[in-house]
């Protein structure tokens, strides 16, 4: 064998990357619509160049027409640039928040997992006290204290799904901790530091992020509720959960009010779980 | 065999997947009541397959065909699911591998054996429950009204496997296949299991015995059909085909036979490598491999135990003694739970003893802390069974090699590069495998580059925790030439860790007989295989396959 065998071993190392794989239907309908409301997040004026914020009392409660294509609401402002310009509020939320309870969940579960036995024990019994709220009421028990607001809703939604990603971290963690390869590292002198950086963390974490691509769905129908409910973004903010609820007094006259902000929720949802599920079936597969 | 009809006829048999090149290509073989028929094969040799064929179990996808294909003179060729249901189990049984993944971890063994009963007879309830007694007592499991009730888990693999047998000879089959029905096993509960299949072909029934190992089959078959990339390259008496093999294969798989080959012979057709000249050795052993009396590596009254579920403790490892010279292997031997994987991990250090001391080059090992023990780390190598399972699975073969070389991954010097080299040469792999991760790799590649990794540091001590178990013969063969090879070229110490007494034999220059945690013999590996001074060492002995030629 030659060196030059072996470098373009290696060199075709560096080149194979991820799996080629044929998209699915579903997951090409997740991957444009995640495009779009990435535009629309990003810069929402080049897709809706009106102000979301604009009242225009002469033309309130049209529904969907040319000039309006999702019509508007009480005020006459335009549904289809509120929607648009929501994204925003919306993605940053549902990212925010999942960002939150990863980083917690991160936190607590590698304690949990690597500190032994007692700081283990104390931290399953405090999770699983979490456990027993359900996550919506965690996440109003933490506005109740803190006063309503994104910043806080945000915080809240984070909080209430961090004991899930803890629990998993620590079953994560003590899988791949007791893993032969992780043996292996140290029968050939490796630091604790060094096993922990470069093979027990990237096996742990390598399936969450897959997790939190789902989670963010979720995180985002929590945020929503909690606008809807008054608790988080305040109307006339055109975040979609705000919108739902102030399309609610009218629900049975002006039925779009509250129609488009609920689709678009449902939408992202639905495109981050597709996503997140079609990520997670290559990384198995690779 | 003119006037009963053969319990198997196969003519021409052929079975392929998909558009690929067939798995089996025009076998054709005839088992008479009362034989025993073995197919021998390297795996992907096509043996199962063609096991499966015979039982209508090749799959989904796969085209079957054949000129003649009968069970007990009838055809079964294009028989639809329905009917090859009404013959499985009543005109054919099947013995599988893996007792464990073949019974249902949530049902009773009892009810597992009743069930073919269920479905092809019309005994009632409290019939059914007398048959299976009686098949657990013909099958030699002790207790059978205890045994009834136990899950499979609760079961030791011999008796799982006898479980399996008896579900499987439930209805009388004139015809069982056994499909490698003792590789996971230790060699005395192997020998037990060959015996009661014998024992069933005596009874008039035909079996058919799959298996990668001819010294297991050579015990009890009366035929051996040699199997080769989908053809059967040659078949014949046992004692002929064993004792004047003619194809090429044939003998490379009796030569693959570890037992009572000297050390230092080679088992696989690959020729030993030059060994390059040792400065700074002159004792030269018989076998040409330079040691000296230097102990390099020192287990002294080792003790470990650990805690049952039930909180009572149970002694592992119990005051286990003996030292290893430079250049030299000792063979470890003993059955699973005689406690020699716990003391490989005392030996590396990954578990601390209770009781006693590891000492590497006169050092304090055990008793070091890890930080001062990391220098010496690099001297210590480890080849471990599950090669796989030693890797990380997302790093590629490049990667693992790169870091044992200590190489920072993603920094790679030039003379990365001819070490690499250097390394693949000296384990005989090729650089095609570097960009593979380890899951695409054979068997034999992965341990390959397992013992890359051990060599990487340049290691004087290689712990070696059963490093052949999961591997065919003739793979195996190639391992231990390989680790033969490496020894001899860089005056390694070993540690062979192993159940299987023939390969440990033709390994080592001392041996350790282990059970139940205690050394029970320890001694030059000749005299302990000529003259065991143990009873258990004897009986170990006598339940190794050989080839009974």
């Amino acid at each position: 064998m030659s060196d030059l065998e072996v470098q373009a071993g290696l060199a075709a190392q560096s080149r194979q990357s991820g799996p080629s794989r044929r998209l699915g239907a579903a997951e090409a309908a997740a991957g444009v619509l995640a495009l779009l409301l990435l535009v629309s997040a990003s810069v929402p004026h080049f897709l809706a160049p009106g102000d979301p914020l604009a009242i225009d009392p002469l033309s309130a409660f049209q529904p969907p027409n040319l000039a309006h294509g999702f019509g508007t609401d009480e005020s006459g402002r335009d549904i289809y640039t509120r929607v648009v310009h929501g994204t925003q509020y919306s993605l940053v939320i549902g990212a925010a928040a999942t960002a939150v309870g990863l980083s917690l969940g991160i936190v607590l579960g590698t304690l949990a997992g690597m500190l032994g036995r007692v700081v283990d024990f104390t931290m399953n019994r405090f999770l699983e006290v979490l456990f027993a709220f359900p996550g919506l009421l965690l996440a109003l028990l933490f506005i109740v204290i803190f006063g309503p607001g994104v910043a806080t809703a945000t915080i809240a939604v984070g909080l209430s799904t961090a004991p899930g990603y803890a629990r998993i971290i620590r079953a994560q963690l003590i899988t791949v901790r007791s893993a032969a390869f992780v043996e292996a590292a140290t029968v050939l002198g490796r630091t604790r530091w060094q096993i922990l950086l470069r093979h027990i963390l990237p096996n742990t974490l390598a399936p969450l992020f897959v997790l939190a691509t789902l989670g963010v769905g979720q995180a985002i129908v929590w945020a929503a509720t909690l606008s809807y409910l008054g608790l988080g973004a305040e109307p006339p903010t055109a975040e979609w959960g705000a919108m739902l609820s102030a399309g609610r007094t009218y629900i049975t006259s002006a039925w779009w009010m509250s129609f488009f902000p609920g689709l678009f929720i449902v939408l992202t949802a639905v495109t981050a779980t597709v996503l997140g599920r079609s990520i997670d079936r290559r990384m198995r597969h690779a | 065999m003119s006037e009963a009809p053969a319990a198997l006829t196969v003519r021409n048999l052929r079975v392929g997947f998909g558009t690929a090149e067939p798995l089996v290509r025009g076998v054709s073989f005839d088992i008479a009541p009362g034989e025993c028929l073995a197919i021998v094969g390297e795996s992907g040799s096509g043996k199962s397959v063609t096991a499966r064929s015979v039982l209508g179990l090749a799959g989904a996808h796969a085209r079957v065909t054949a000129d003649r294909l009968e069970l007990g003179g009838q055809s079964v060729l294009g028989l639809n699911d329905r009917a090859w249901r009404a013959r499985r189990g009543r005109d054919v049984g099947l013995v599988l591998q893996d007792a464990l993944v073949s019974l249902d971890p949530l049902r009773p063994i009892g009810r597992e054996i009743a069930d073919s009963l269920r479905l092809h007879t019309t005994l009632g309830a409290t019939a059914r429950a007398r048959r299976v007694l009686e098949l657990l007592d013909a099958v030699g499991l002790p207790d059978p009204e205890l045994q009834v009730r136990k899950l499979s888990g609760q079961l030791s693999g011999g008796e799982r496997q006898r479980a399996l047998i008896a579900a499987a000879i439930a209805l009388n089959p004139p015809l069982l296949i056994a499909d490698e029905p003792t590789t996971a096993l230790d060699v005395t509960v192997q020998a037990q299991i060959l015996a009661l299949l014998e024992r069933i072909t005596l009874g008039g029934t035909a079996v058919l015995l799959i298996s990668h190992d001819l010294a297991v089959v050579s015990r009890i078959a009366h035929r051996v059909a040699v199997m080769h990339d989908g053809r059967l390259v040659e078949t014949g008496r046992t004692a002929q085909v064993l004792g004047s093999p003619r194809q090429e294969q044939t003998r490379r798989m009796v030569a693959a036979i570890p037992a009572d080959k000297p050390r230092g012979t080679r088992l696989s057709p690959a020729e030993r490598r030059d060994t390059p000249s040792i400065p700074g050795t002159s004792a030269v052993t018989p076998t040409g491999i330079p040691h000296d009396r230097t102990v390099v590596l020192e287990a002294i009254e080792l003790a470990k135990s650990f805690r049952r579920p039930d909180g009572s403790r149970q002694l592992a490892v119990d005051n286990v003694s003996f030292a290893l010279n430079r250049g030299s292997t000792l063979g470890i031997v003993g059955e699973s739970g005689s406690g020699k994987t716990t003391t490989a991990r005392l030996l590396l250090a990954l578990l601390a003893p209770e009781h006693g001391e590891v000492r590497v080059f006169g050092q304090p090992w055990s008793a070091a802390s890890e930080k001062t023990r990391r220098g010496l780390r690099a001297s210590v190598g480890a080849v471990y069974q599950d090669a796989l399972g030693s890797f990380d699975p997302r790093w590629s073969v490049a990667a693992v090699l790169t870091d044992a070389l200590g190489v920072r991954h993603g920094q790679r010097a030039p003379q990365t590069t001819a070490r690499l080299r250097s390394l693949l040469d000296e384990v005989g792999l090729a650089a095609t495998v570097l960009p593979r991760r380890p899951l695409e790799l054979s068997g034999g590649q992965r341990q390959r580059v397992g013992i890359a990794r051990a060599l990487a540091g340049r290691p004087e001590i290689l712990i070696c925790d059963e490093p052949v178990s999961s591997l065919d013969v003739s793979v195996q063969a190639q391992v231990l030439d390989l680790l033969d090879d490496v020894q001899r070229e860089r005056a390694l110490s070993l540690v062979f860790i192993s159940h299987d007494l023939g390969v440990v034999q033709h390994v080592s220059d001392h041996i350790a007989v282990m059970r139940a945690g205690r050394i029970v013999e320890i001694g030059p590996a000749a005299r302990v295989f000529a003259a065991p001074q143990h009873q258990y060492s004897a009986q170990l002995l006598a339940a190794v396959p050989r080839l009974s030629t």
